[in-house]
């Protein structure tokens, strides 16, 4: 099997609040200090993916953030643009009248159009061999099927004309294991757990893109081995708790507490974590990123999560 | 009343508690981004109107959340609304003095229900029903998603059947869409574009403006699919003065005295920044805010200093603790481990806790009620733990 950074093309999905854009963040950056030429691009307009480099918010128009590293956000009309101008040999498009205006219509009212100008120019820029490696911060986990299967759908409802003869070559790239996978980021909580299996079925049945790895984010330490945990218990009797405190010079009761709301959240985790690793089948990675304790989510965060998906790589 | 254009926020419309404001209001809307425990606290806040109100509530959800349907001893819930059961409460130790009941959004059934509604007769009916086109806009389009939820919640209201309805709103990637989805969705069919796109249907003779438009259309879609378009929107246009009326209907209940938002977060940098735009643009548009309820807070004890004073001593000097103890207390080296592992995790959920309070301080403007919500360390699996939640966003 393909290794993950090993491919062309990733697009990085999840539930809202699982950390999606910071994994999508790390892995270019992580692809970037291997050596690659690394596009990451925002396909969500209020996308916030610039901040994970702590620079100003993206363009169209690609630019280097960090070395090898290359960011863009995605716009559909200007992807439409250049897509005219490179197939049509069109100037630009104010000069076909209405067309410009009419585009957010005929967006809205077909379906697929605006997805398959997203894909269409990712896959691009992996066609023309402009960059080793296209991360893509793409739509939550309820679009994500219909922004991957659009090029096929588009296939079945337009049987003729320029769109219908570019969706072949892009099946073909979007279908080859060895250039494009799909990373679905993951908590280890009961909702976005359930809406990580519920994808792998769905993106298995209705695309044909593969499943690269799911990313479990925010997987707390483990606090205690089994000794130590019955020792907790035993130091949580009070006659303990009062020598504890008189000793710490405070009351212990609160820390106690802390200890044991984390050993909580970190046993119904774990039950999660397990309930995801039966219910995708064992041919799909899972690849586990700490939950990280930090002030804040800037440029430090996201190093720090490329660290912990480089270990996990065996990179 | 409705008919009175749009109403005013005014110091004596000032509500309490989440108790008042359910107890007041017709139409309470969940809203917030993704992952946040809306659908939840929907639920929760239902079942507490149930239980200590009266009178028949709904919560209408759009989160097909099996795990939802069972904590309300459901065995599944649809289109249809469905009572929860009396033993669904007895299980839970209460006897609510109304009546509970759910719903949950679909999207296909509600758009048909709606064309077989505004559509002129049977014939244009079967045709839409028919188009290709038809079953991607009802299925996958997401802002009619957004559309038939508000559209959805007018057809229940309409129906006089409850006394309150808690809806639930669809995971939009930009919370304020379904807000602006019934404008829209009037402005889409009427929109000078669409006479533009099925002008071919009609007659081949385009314009002089208009034809490098169909050229450049033509040469990309190919004229086939330009035809399924343009039939698709002639027979919806035959619904035009239906639709656009009922939007105009359902964007007046969502502004009406009745209806209030409740809005939901967690202490979370993006969900919060979400929440407080969400807020601004509910005032900007003359929406009622009623509430806002932060999701998952950690304990406050994880800021309390003397707290803070114990855990670095237990950090920095574990040993000296543990002997403090005495031999009867256990292995020594073993209670210093496990004092400092218990430490460090203070600490750890210390630093997350104190991002969390700057974030919160620093919301600029906040409703009349804002309720906190602990972080519960299980699931919610059944209706206690709902009204367990329910109790913490009560008073």
């Amino acid at each position: 099997m393909t290794s993950l950074l090993d491919r062309r093309l990733l697009f990085v999905t999840g539930k809202g609040g699982v950390g999606k854009t910071t994994i999508a963040a790390a892995l270019a950056l992580l692809g970037a200090q291997q050596g690659k030429r690394t596009l990451v691009c925002e396909v969500d307009a209020k996308g916030n993916l610039a901040d994970f480099y702590e620079t100003k918010p993206f363009r169209f128009k690609e630019r280097e953030v960090e070395p090898g590293l290359f960011g863009m956000a995605m716009d559909t009309e200007e992807s439409l643009n250049e897509y005219l101008k490179l197939q049509l040999r069109l100037p630009v498009v104010a000069r076909v009248g209405p067309l410009a205006k009419a585009f957010e219509f005929v967006a809205t009212a077909a379906p697929g159009v605006k997805e398959i100008l997203t894909v269409g120019k990712l896959v691009y820029e992996v066609r023309e061999n402009k960059y080793d490696l296209v991360v893509v911060d793409a739509v939550a986990t309820g679009h994500i099927v219909g922004q991957l299967a659009a090029p096929q759908a588009i296939n079945e409802l337009v049987q003729v004309g320029l769109v219908r003869s570019q969706t072949d070559w892009m099946l073909d790239l979007l279908g080859d294991p060895r250039t494009t996978g799909l990373c679905i980021v993951a908590t280890p909580e009961e909702m976005p757990v359930n809406e990580t299996m519920e994808l792998v079925g769905r993106v298995r049945e209705e695309t044909n893109v593969d499943l690269a790895a799911i990313v479990v984010n925010r997987v707390l330490p483990e606090l205690f081995g089994r000794s130590e945990e019955a020792c907790f218990e035993h130091l949580n009797e009070p006659l303990l708790v009062g020598a504890l405190s008189d000793a710490a010079g405070g009351n212990v009761e609160p820390v106690f507490d802390a200890a044991r709301l984390a050993v909580t959240l970190r046993r119904t985790r774990a039950g999660h974590l397990e309930r995801l690793r039966a219910g995708v089948d064992a041919s799909i990675p899972l690849l586990y990123v700490p939950e990280l304790f930090s002030r804040t989510h800037g440029l430090r965060a996201t190093r720090q999560v490329a660290d912990s998906l480089a270990s996990e790589l065996d990179i | 009343m409705a008919g009175s254009g749009s109403p005013k926020r005014r110091a004596t419309d000032a509500i309490g508690t989440m108790e008042s404001l359910l107890a007041t209001k017709e139409i309470v809307i969940s809203a917030g981004s993704g992952g946040v425990g809306k659908t939840t606290t929907a639920a929760a806040a239902a079942a507490m109107a149930a239980v200590h109100l009266g009178g028949r509530v709904l919560v209408l959800t759009v989160d097909p959340a099996r795990r939802l349907a069972n904590a309300l001893g459901l065995e599944g819930f649809g289109n249809i609304e469905k009572r929860v059961p009396d033993e669904a409460f007895k299980s839970a130790g209460v006897t609510p003095r109304g009546e509970m009941w759910a719903a949950m959004l679909d999207t296909k059934q509600s758009w048909d229900a709606l064309v077989m509604r505004h559509a002129p007769n049977e014939d244009v009916v079967n045709q839409i029903l028919a188009n290709p086109l038809y079953q991607n806009v009802a299925g996958r389009f997401v802002q009619s998603h957004d559309y038939i939820a508000m559209e959805r919640l007018y057809d229940i209201h309409t129906t006089g059947n409850y006394d309150l309805i808690v809806v639930d709103t669809p995971p939009t990637r930009n919370a304020i869409d379904f807000l602006e989805a019934p404008e829209r969705m009037a402005d889409f069919f009427s929109s000078r574009l669409l006479r533009w796109l099925t002008a071919p249907a009609r007659s081949r003779v385009v314009n002089f403006a208009t034809k490098p438009f169909y050229q450049v259309a033509d040469r990309i879609l190919g004229t086939r699919f330009l035809d399924d378009i343009a039939q698709f929107f002639l027979l919806f246009q035959t619904m035009y003065d239906g639709f656009v009326e009922r939007s105009r209907a359902v964007e007046h209940l969502l502004h009406d005295r009745r209806t209030s938002f409740m809005v939901v977060s967690t202490l979370e940098a993006a969900p919060l920044h979400e929440a407080e735009f969400f807020i601004s643009t509910l005032r900007s548009m003359d929406f009622q805010l009623g509430a806002l309820v932060l999701n998952k807070v950690l304990p406050a004890y994880l800021l309390d200093g003397s707290a803070t004073a114990v855990a670095q001593r237990m950090q920095r000097e574990p040993g000296e603790l543990a002997s403090a103890l005495g031999p009867d207390a256990g292995d020594p080296q073993e209670i210093a481990r496990v004092l400092r592992e218990v430490a460090d995790s203070f600490l750890r959920f210390q630093v997350v806790a104190k991002r969390e309070g700057e974030q919160r301080k620093e919301l600029a403007t906040v409703p009349d009620v804002v309720a906190t919500v602990p972080y519960f360390d299980s699931d919610i699996y059944d209706l206690a733990g709902l009204l367990r939640l329910g109790e913490q966003i009560w008073r």
